[in-house]
């Protein structure tokens, strides 16, 4: 960094819980929401009321403007593309054509001037489908005879992976123990709380729509949505304004945004559409709901030294763009071995299709189920042992760094026995574990639950080109200027929304170029204003984001330097950028930022040619990807009468780098922890088996209050890597992955008399009192 | 659909005279036909709290009653907690003590414990955890709201006392 090093001693920014920049206009309820634009036209969407079945009329009541399948004969259908793994390519029509393939989906659209109205007119519309028999469950899907979801797609495989390393075989045959576990994970919905919003209206002048919504991904959707409606993309304008949350959620393209922008094309008009909360509940996207299988071959010394999976992933009726359906089973096929030295691997994943809703990612995407697998797999080999779960882990984590997995990923430098060592320092176990043989004497169940974890982020393109993804992500590119008034702004393709980004990137550019946050802004959320890019998802954005925000930050302060020098009369080399000012290392020869952008513009001829006009530098970073780590530690107490679990205490120690700002990396942490708590013990969508969901309110799904969450320790490691220019890794995701296994781990430790081992997502009462009575029969 | 009717609606000491359907919610209202749309709408059934605002003396959910419910009462949205530049002091604690991330949730959070903390001075840290289970935020874990909200009322408890 070599334009750092210019730089004079001022205050640094980075590693500072600076407040968030993001945070006065949101504290004062000036935040702009799409669901706060007015339209002149509303949207109410026509959704199945079966599972499966065939469309045999659609009969709208006079007078109503309502678009069916037919309508819409000159959109494309969604076809998600993935060029490996038997993948299967199945089309979703973005309103039901002829057959519908889960309750929810949209089979008809009715617009109206107001969004009450159109909400009435739907209720009159008349959908007469023959209903046909569902599937609903991945294992049922598979069995022979099963109904079909997608004709292409046999017994309903939509894509099918497999891995065997050469040495697997013998390395099983040779195992002193083998361990077992099957586990499951129900269904979730990442529920940010605002639900998904579309506003696009048409500009008479330019001919152009400008579609604003809920969306990590505002240049992917701008690509997808002008190409299936047929228009060119540039004509296109997508804005993400504010986001309420989206966890992966939002990530993905929905058809109802399709159907929004083709309207207010073709109306000419402004169209707008929010959905209700049981719309998101049971039509926007789902996730989770896998099974995994583990068969695990141990030495005598309890060394991992291979590993089989067999994963299961029920990935609804149709894939999810761009990423496809894929991203779950694939996931889970690379990752699964985790922060482990296990050098042979054999897995199969497969995703499914059945009759429910889409799935999509969700924070952390499969490495909440995998984490959960294998660390149930570890805790289980450590009773078959007779070792201590922390025992075993320390014997199998890995230590040295590069590490190549036995797929192939390099693990980067990290601190996974340090990390587990700092978590379970912090909390005093051996106290613990004397006060959990006093508490069971009284009849009072406490449990120790441990999970380690490592969390790949920043994925670049290369990982997702593995994957044979049709469209790739990976890199960012990021635009930094210098307007001729001194203020300098940077351009993302990241789309953040909740993750106070432009806090950090601030932090970061605020060093590199000596000045102070509040001289920055951040401008994303914009394919207008913002060079194409790829959004905020797979904790990804501060690693590439800001890693491209770095490099095109040093672009910009040599050029402040090449620009004070010619003024001042001075080497570049010797100018220093502090406090907002160009300086003479060591004189009092200055010239302030604005002066200095005033003549980069207004008066370049003082600059005889040397330098270009303004002040505006761009750089892109597309990196290997880097791995965070953590060691979660979970102390529960379970009510053996009713199978309540509360939580007592939760413990993180983490390393995800250098930190930038402590403040919300604790943030991201806390908030993904809660998720993660209400994956283990809250939160499932259920289906009967004839495909209806039976938690379509926040009375029946149950995400987390305060009253459920206890407060989360933090302890933080910062491993300097290699792997990202900032050293910062990526941690967004980590709270979610690691908490569902140190909570199961925990009520296992707890109900451990009883010998009952719970091995489904999520533990609710009736699961526990289910195993307890089980294992009391 | 059906006949609209005259209604007049006191928002932060500012009269809104609008013309809207009797079965029109008063989170609709505030927002579509008052323009304040801080004020958000997270489930439409009475259990998220992202459209808590304060009737009267009480934080209610405008999702749950009907505008013309609302009238001749004053209503408080998070838009009158500022007076001016200077933000209320809980409105500082949540940036303080980083309580929103996605700010999605938050005028809801806001305007429920600012109720709390005007009605209720002496309200201790326990009770401040029942308070706040009355919403849901995705983003935070709650640690940090709870954190704003109990320094906020000790600093107003120790501002008081003599």
């Amino acid at each position: 960094m070599t334009a750092s090093s210019k730089r004079a001693g001022g205050p640094a920014w980075v590693g500072r819980s600076i407040r968030r920049l993001e945070d006065p206009a949101l504290v004062r309820g000036a935040g702009r929401f799409t669901g706060d634009l007015l339209a002149d036209c509303w949207v109410r969407f026509v959704r199945s009321p079966v599972a499966c079945g065939r469309i045999r009329r659609i009969t709208a009541p006079a007078g109503a403007t309502v678009l069916t399948a037919a309508d819409l004969a000159g959109v494309k259908p969604i076809v998600p593309m993935l060029h490996k793994f038997n993948y299967v390519p199945i089309r979703q029509p973005v309103l039901a054509k002829d057959m519908v393939r889960f309750v929810g989906e949209p089979v008809a659209a009715v617009v109206a001037a107001t969004a009450q109205e159109a909400e009435d007119l739907a209720d009159l519309v008349e959908v007469e489908i023959e209903a046909m028999p569902a599937v609903v469950r991945a294992h049922e899907a598979i069995a022979a005879h099963a109904p079909c979801v997608h004709a292409e797609a046999a017994r309903n495989v939509i894509v099918e992976a497999r891995v065997r390393t050469p040495g697997f075989d013998a390395a099983m045959a040779h195992a002193h123990r083998q361990v077992e576990i099957a586990i499951r994970s129900g269904r979730q919905n990442a529920l940010p709380l605002e639900p998904r919003a579309a506003h696009a209206a048409w500009d008479r002048a330019s001919a152009r729509v400008t579609l604003t919504c809920a969306t990590q991904m505002p240049h992917a959707m701008r690509t997808i949505i002008a190409e299936l409606i047929g228009m060119r993309e540039s004509d296109l304008r997508v804005i993400a304004p504010d986001v309420g949350g989206g966890f992966g959620q939002k990530m993905s393209l929905c058809p109802e945004f399709v159907v929004v922008t083709w309207l207010a094309r073709g109306l000419q008009s402004s169209v707008a559409w929010s959905e209700d909360r049981r719309e998101n509940l049971i039509a926007c996207f789902h996730s989770r709901d896998q099974h995994v299988t583990l068969v695990a071959a141990f030495d005598a010394e309890a060394r991992l030294l291979a590993l089989s999976a067999d994963v299961l992933a029920n990935v609804g009726a149709y894939s999810c763009y761009p990423t496809t359906c894929a991203v779950e089973p694939l996931m889970a096929l690379a990752e699964m071995p985790g922060p482990y030295a296990v050098r042979e691997y054999a897995c199969s994943a497969r995703g499914i299709a059945t009759h429910t809703c889409p799935m999509a990612p969700y924070r952390g995407v499969s490495r909440p189920v995998i984490t959960f697998a294998m660390e149930r797999l570890m805790d289980k080999a450590a009773a078959a042992f007779a070792l201590d779960p922390v025992d075993i882990r320390r014997r199998n984590l890995v230590r040295t760094f590069p590490f190549r997995t036995a797929t192939g990923l390099t693990l980067d430098e990290a601190s996974y026995v340090e990390t587990m060592d700092a978590a379970v320092e912090a909390i005093n176990v051996a106290a613990f574990r004397a006060r959990q043989i006093k508490a069971r004497a009284q009849g009072q169940y406490l449990g120790l639950g441990i999970s380690t974890f490592c969390e790949r982020t920043g994925y670049g393109t290369p990982a997702f080109a593995e994957r044979g993804m049709d469209v790739t992500p990976g890199w960012e590119t990021v635009e930094v200027s210098m307007d001729p008034s001194g203020l300098i702004e940077a351009r993302i393709g990241s789309s953040p929304h909740g993750q106070g980004l432009r806090t950090t990137l601030a932090q970061i550019i605020a060093d590199e170029l000596g000045t102070s946050p509040d001289r920055i802004r951040i401008v994303h959320g914009d394919t207008d204003r913002t060079p194409y890019g790829w959004g905020t998802f797979a904790s990804r954005s501060l690693v590439i984001a800001g890693g491209a925000t770095l490099l095109a930050a040093q672009k910009v302060a040599v050029k402040l330097r090449s620009l004070a020098g010619i003024l001042l009369e001075a080497s570049a080399d010797d100018i220093v950028l502090e406090e907002s000012v160009a300086r003479v290392a060591g004189t009092d020869r200055a010239i302030a930022f604005d002066a200095l952008a005033r003549a980069a513009y207004h008066q370049i001829h003082r600059f005889k040619g040397e330098v270009a006009p303004g002040i505006a530098e761009r750089a892109t970073y597309d990196p290997p990807g880097t791995f965070s780590n953590a060691c979660h530690l979970a102390i529960v107490e379970v009510d053996v009468e009713t199978g309540c679990v509360r939580l007592e205490k939760f413990l993180v120690a983490e390393d995800a780098g250098r930190l930038i700002n402590p403040m919300i990396a604790d943030g991201q942490i806390h908030g993904g922890v809660a998720q993660g708590i209400a994956n283990a013990l809250l939160e499932e969508i259920i289906y009967d088996e004839g495909g209806n969901i039976l938690t379509a309110t926040l009375a029946d799904y149950l995400p987390p209050t305060v009253r459920e969450i206890p407060s989360v320790e933090i302890h933080h490691l910062e491993t300097a890597s290699s792997a990202s220019i900032t050293q910062a890794k990526g941690l967004g995701e980590g709270g979610a992955i690691g908490a569902p296994a140190a909570v199961l781990n925990a009520i296992n430790d707890a109900l451990s008399p009883f010998g009952v081992s719970i091995d489904e997502l999520p533990a609710t009462p009736r699961r526990v009192r289910e195993a307890l009575r089980a294992a009391m029969t | 659909m059906t006949e609209k009717i005259e209604i007049t609606l006191n928002i932060n000491g500012h009269d809104h005279s609008v013309r809207v359907e009797p079965r029109k919610t008063l989170v609709d209202v505030i927002r579509d036909d008052c323009g304040q749309t801080g004020t958000h709408i997270g489930c439409e059934h009475g259990i998220c709290g992202a459209c808590t605002i304060i009737l009267g003396d009480e934080a209610v959910r405008s999702c749950l009653m009907f505008a013309v419910q609302a009238q001749g009462k004053r209503i408080r949205t998070v838009e009158g907690l500022a007076e001016g530049d200077k933000l209320h002091p809980l409105q500082t604690s949540f940036m303080t003590h980083h309580a929103l991330q996605c700010g999605f949730c938050t005028p809801g959070f806001l305007m429920l414990a600012v109720n709390a903390l005007e009605t209720n001075p002496d309200i201790t840290d326990e009770e401040i955890l029942d308070l706040l289970s009355s919403n849901l935020c995705r983003c935070t874990g709650y640690q940090n709201i709870v954190k704003a909200v109990r320094s906020t009322a000790h600093e107003m408890r120790r501002a008081r006392a003599p």
